[in-house]
């Protein structure tokens, strides 16, 4: 202690003072609430009046960006809730409905353009097989012959590679198994995009751009609020809707039905009912990921 | 074939006359007691009434006044459009193996039982029964609503033309840009 304040003489002072200088020259452009982004600590760690001022900034500007009433939720998991979700692949058509249902919901970046669901086509007599899957298909009609689809979207692992390697816990699997991020914390490293076997997080390589009169302002902290350049994102199983009870988007468009989701802990669940009853299977099993996303053959 | 791509996507745009609504009504209340689907399951409700042709409901508006003829034929006057698409077993079936032939405003079971338009998944589930097991589980077909509350349900009808029921091709939504289109 003694010797510390020996430190303190006049001649360090001058010493830091041009540091100083610099620093706050940087940061007096900025206004108050953006002092207070860039000193905003992870979200898992905050109070919950220290969410509820953060929540209130960001509504306040995305409401003045997009001119229209914000709603940012930061409702948490419920207990006794494990989100689970099953796609038919005996049903899908490869319409790609669900994809842009979702790029809506979502607020994804039309241009540069990110989507979170990707719809792979297969041959039949190859089964899956991702050397010879094709995402760029574009027939005039779909289904083609001797051949199906499988939407791949984020898998929602119970052991997700993808958090164990982001250097800053930006993103984690949340209690009720969706796999969040916080943009605020993102460093955009993407070591996650490198570590996730599915493809399905997405990288802002230039400024979100989505139409004022297209975005939904109905979103959540963690999940669809309107993204910066820089920040990786991903499907949260439309965090905002199932947290509130409803199904996500996809679910509720898919015209063929191939999509159920549910609570996998409530024993009479659709979700539970298809573990159950149908042949099922996870994607890449042998990488011991772990998926809560499930595929399996309705007929 | 329009009509059956129609409900596959506009499951939400049928619009019915005045007169099919209050029929579908009082067809509803008459059956309280049957033990409906709706009582089975009390937090799902079907999404709509069943989707007809516009202004074809009630069919006994002209079956009236038509003699009854059981013999099995090909339609040609009124009707030749469901003929033309009919594909649901057409070799063995024809129109009078469903729908009934002294009261055309209901269907028929197998075992003679009268049904509404409403119920026609119990029609349905005669022959393909494992389909609605599943159905009634929430696992075939479309639901939207409350993944753990209340749901709305579609008939079977409103997805699959009842007279053609396998799903047409669609035109795919576009495939996402290429890498290469980008720089």
């Amino acid at each position: 202690m003694q010797k510390k304040d020996e430190n303190n003489t006049r001649r360090e002072f001058l010493k830091k003072l041009p540091v100083l200088a610099i620093g706050a020259a940087a940061l007096s452009g900025c206004n108050s609430e953006e002092l207070d982004e860039f000193f905003q600590q992870n979200f898992k760690t905050l109070s919950k009046a220290e969410k509820a001022e953060i929540i209130k900034n960001l509504e306040k500007k995305y409401s003045e960006k997009y001119g229209k009433e914000f709603k940012v939720s930061a409702k948490p998991a419920t207990e006794g809730i494990l989100f689970g979700y099953a796609l038919d692949l005996s049903r899908c058509i490869g319409c790609r409905k669900c994809v842009y249902a979702c790029v809506k919901e979502n607020n994804q970046s039309r241009d540069p353009q990110i989507h979170w669901i990707q719809v792979l086509q297969m041959e039949k007599n190859r089964g899956i097989d991702l050397a010879h899957a094709d995402i760029h298909y574009n027939p005039e009609q779909v289904p083609e012959e001797g051949h199906f689809y499988m939407p791949v979207q984020c898998q929602q692992c119970r052991n997700p590679q993808c958090t164990t390697v982001c250097p800053t816990k930006a993103t984690w699997q949340d209690e009720d198994g969706i796999v969040v991020v916080d943009y605020n914390w993102c460093i955009g490293c993407r070591y996650c995009m490198a570590a996730c076997p599915y493809g399905a997080r997405h990288f802002n390589w230039g400024e979100p751009n989505v139409p004022i009169e297209e975005i939904n302002p109905d979103t959540h902290y963690l999940g669809n609020r309107p993204r910066t350049n820089g920040v990786v994102e991903k499907c949260t199983f439309c965090i905002q809707r199932v947290r509130e009870g409803k199904y996500p988007a996809c679910v509720e468009i898919c015209p063929t039905g191939s999509r159920k989701f549910g609570n996998l802990l409530d024993p009479n669940s659709e979700i539970r009912y298809i573990l159950e009853n149908k042949r099922v299977l996870v994607f890449k099993e042998e990488l011991n990921t772990q998926p809560k996303f499930y595929y399996f053959f309705g007929v | 074939m329009t009509f059956s791509i129609l409900q596959l996507f506009g499951c939400s745009n049928h619009k019915e006359s005045e007169l099919d609504e209050n029929n579908y009504k009082t067809q509803k209340e008459n059956k309280k007691n049957e033990g409906m689907y709706n009582s089975e399951k009390a937090d799902e409700n079907a999404i709509e009434s069943p989707p007809f042709t516009e202004g074809i409901f009630p069919c006994s508006e002209c079956h009236i006044d038509i003699e009854p003829n059981p013999a099995r034929r090909e339609l040609i006057d009124m009707h030749d459009d469901i003929s033309a698409i009919f594909n649901h077993d057409s070799e063995n079936r024809w129109c009078l193996d469903c729908h009934d032939i002294n009261n055309r405003d209901y269907l028929k079971l197998a075992s003679g039982k009268l049904i509404g338009f409403d119920e026609s998944y119990k029609l349905c589930g005669q022959c393909h029964g494992d389909k609605l097991r599943d159905w009634k589980v929430g696992v075939h077909g479309q639901r939207t609503g409350e993944w753990n509350g209340k749901k709305q349900y579609l008939l079977c009808v409103h997805c699959h033309n009842p007279h053609s029921p396998k799903f047409k091709p669609v035109k795919p939504l576009p495939p996402p840009v290429r890498q290469e289109d980008i720089y």
